[in-house]
């Protein structure tokens, strides 16, 4: 690993650090919770990448671990703003967990790069539209639509790494490591940045 | 000017080597932080000097002595063959006159800080350079038990100091430090198997085997992960510090997991600089805390 990717990734676990301590103020424990769950998750894989290097990534938990981050903030964004649907989004991220875990473990790969997609997919959307629309809406000041731009840059980087595990890369393992801290550091600025307006 | 100041240079090039200075840093953020837990007015400058200087002097002291007394055995081992006393840097006789006047000077100037302090302070140095180095380490694997609690001296040093007595808090944060130095130590111990080996050192994975050593290793990350949680949670400190603090011990749950299941050099070593960054994170969380 290269000094800049150290750099990259300590900045990364620094600002998620900072993200888990400020919390969002007036936010109830549930949306708390998700997004300390989310931001945990990139300050240990930050530190891991750090610490183990990125051969840490070929770990088949990796997959599951890292599936926590959009499962979680989209929770999160849900509980903080469509309260009314909470419960049954609630019910869809902890099966959709779940069916990643047993399909990672135990099921086919075609089902498991399925159900990955699917359940990624969702709460990767939910993280991109729902932020732009609430500050589309003014809701929240415009600012906050940087979370959206999180969120997409988070889903091109689960792409990327899901397609590099399921044997179809869309970019060489080399490109995609070059990339993938710096990516990191974006998408993690974007996050921090855009609930520094709510 | 110039003169002075190369004479300087060559002073601390000579001895700098001998305090093992990023362990000595650690200890003293270790002290700090204990001092600052006990939420006394921090910004007393003069007071946080003066713990800064005694804590950093009598550590440095306690390393040179112990550098002094282990100079046969690191001369025999790879990984510390380099070190000044046994290349010839510095003589046996002048490393120990260095390291008992600045021991002297740092345990006087804490006994002059505070009497409880400086007990603490001298106690540490006791522990570490006598009971650890001096009489166990050549004898028994389990002379580590007395490093982690030399190396808990700090903290706990730090906190008394503050408060004006030693309390749980006290014990849970100096009790992380106990736990979490055999990390440090047995990590070496594992990759260093050879070295300590050749040099007749009593250690786990000699002892007990690899295995034993890192299901040891494992439980006393998690033991130190739990104590500084249980010592954050009584100090009191804010949410959002709790809520890192715990983020940071499942990474540490997790590693220690994996080195069970899953023993590997990399996970091994991998363990033991995240536990060592893990306890530099919650050493200057108190103190962002209180500041």
């Amino acid at each position: 690993m290269k000094p800049l990717d150290r750099i990259l990734l300590l900045i990364t676990a620094l600002l998620a650090s900072y993200q888990v301590v400020q919390g969002i103020a007036g936010l109830s424990s549930m949306a708390i919770a998700c997004y300390t769950i989310g931001f945990g998750v990139i300050v240990i894989a930050s530190l891991m990448m750090l610490i183990l290097g990125f051969e840490v990534l070929d770990s088949p938990l990796v997959v599951i671990a890292s599936t926590l981050i959009p499962l979680s903030l989209a929770l999160g964004l849900v509980a903080q703003f469509i309260r009314p649907i909470l419960i049954p989004y609630g019910i869809f991220t902890v099966m959709g967990f779940l069916a990643i875990v047993a399909t990672r473990l135990v099921g086919p790969k075609k089902l498991a790069v399925i159900t990955l997609a699917v359940v990624h997919g969702v709460a990767g959307l939910t993280i991109f539209f729902l932020p732009i629309v609430i500050a589309f809406q003014a809701k929240t000041p415009g600012g906050f639509a940087w979370v959206g731009i999180g969120g997409m840059l988070i889903g091109l980087g689960g792409l990327l790494l899901s397609f590099l595990k399921a044997g179809k890369p869309l970019l060489s393992r080399g490109r995609i490591l070059a990339v993938f801290p710096g990516l990191l550091l974006l998408t993690t600025a974007a996050f921090v940045a855009g609930f520094t307006f709510v | 000017m110039p003169k002075s100041y190369s004479a300087l240079r060559t002073l601390k090039a000579k001895y700098w080597p001998l305090i093992k200075s990023l362990q000595t840093f650690l200890l003293l953020l270790t002290g700090l932080a204990g001092y600052m837990s006990a939420r006394c007015p921090v910004f007393n400058i003069g007071t946080v000097l003066s713990v800064t200087g005694s804590l950093f002097i009598s550590i440095s002291g306690s390393t040179v002595l112990n550098m002094w007394y282990d100079r046969d055995i690191d001369a025999r081992m790879n990984r510390t063959c380099w070190r000044p006393l046994p290349a010839g840097i510095i003589s046996p006789p002048e490393a120990l006159r260095f390291g008992l006047l600045i021991s002297i000077l740092g345990i006087g100037w804490a006994l002059a800080i505070d009497l409880l302090y400086g007990a603490i302070v001298f106690a540490g140095l006791f522990f570490d350079v006598v009971i650890y180095t001096i009489w166990l380490k050549r004898r028994t694997c389990w002379s580590i038990v007395w490093g982690g609690i030399s190396g808990g001296m700090p903290v706990l040093a730090g906190r008394a100091l503050g408060l004006g007595y030693i309390d749980w808090i006290g014990l849970a944060l100096t009790f992380a430090i106990l736990f979490w130095i055999p990390t440090h130590i047995l990590t070496f111990s594992m990759r260093y198997f050879d070295d300590y080996k050749t040099a007749g050192v009593p250690t786990f994975p000699l002892t007990y085997g690899f295995q034993f050593t890192r299901v040891t290793i494992a439980i006393s990350s998690v033991i130190a992960a739990v104590a500084m949680i249980a010592a954050a949670v009584g100090i009191g400190m804010d949410w959002g510090y709790l809520r890192l603090i715990g983020v940071l011990s499942v990474g540490l749950l997790g590693l220690a997991i994996a080195m069970s299941v899953r023993p590997s050099e990399r996970v091994n070593f991998g363990l033991f600089k995240y536990a060592s960054l893990f306890m530099l994170g919650a050493m200057v969380m108190i103190v962002l805390d209180v500041i």
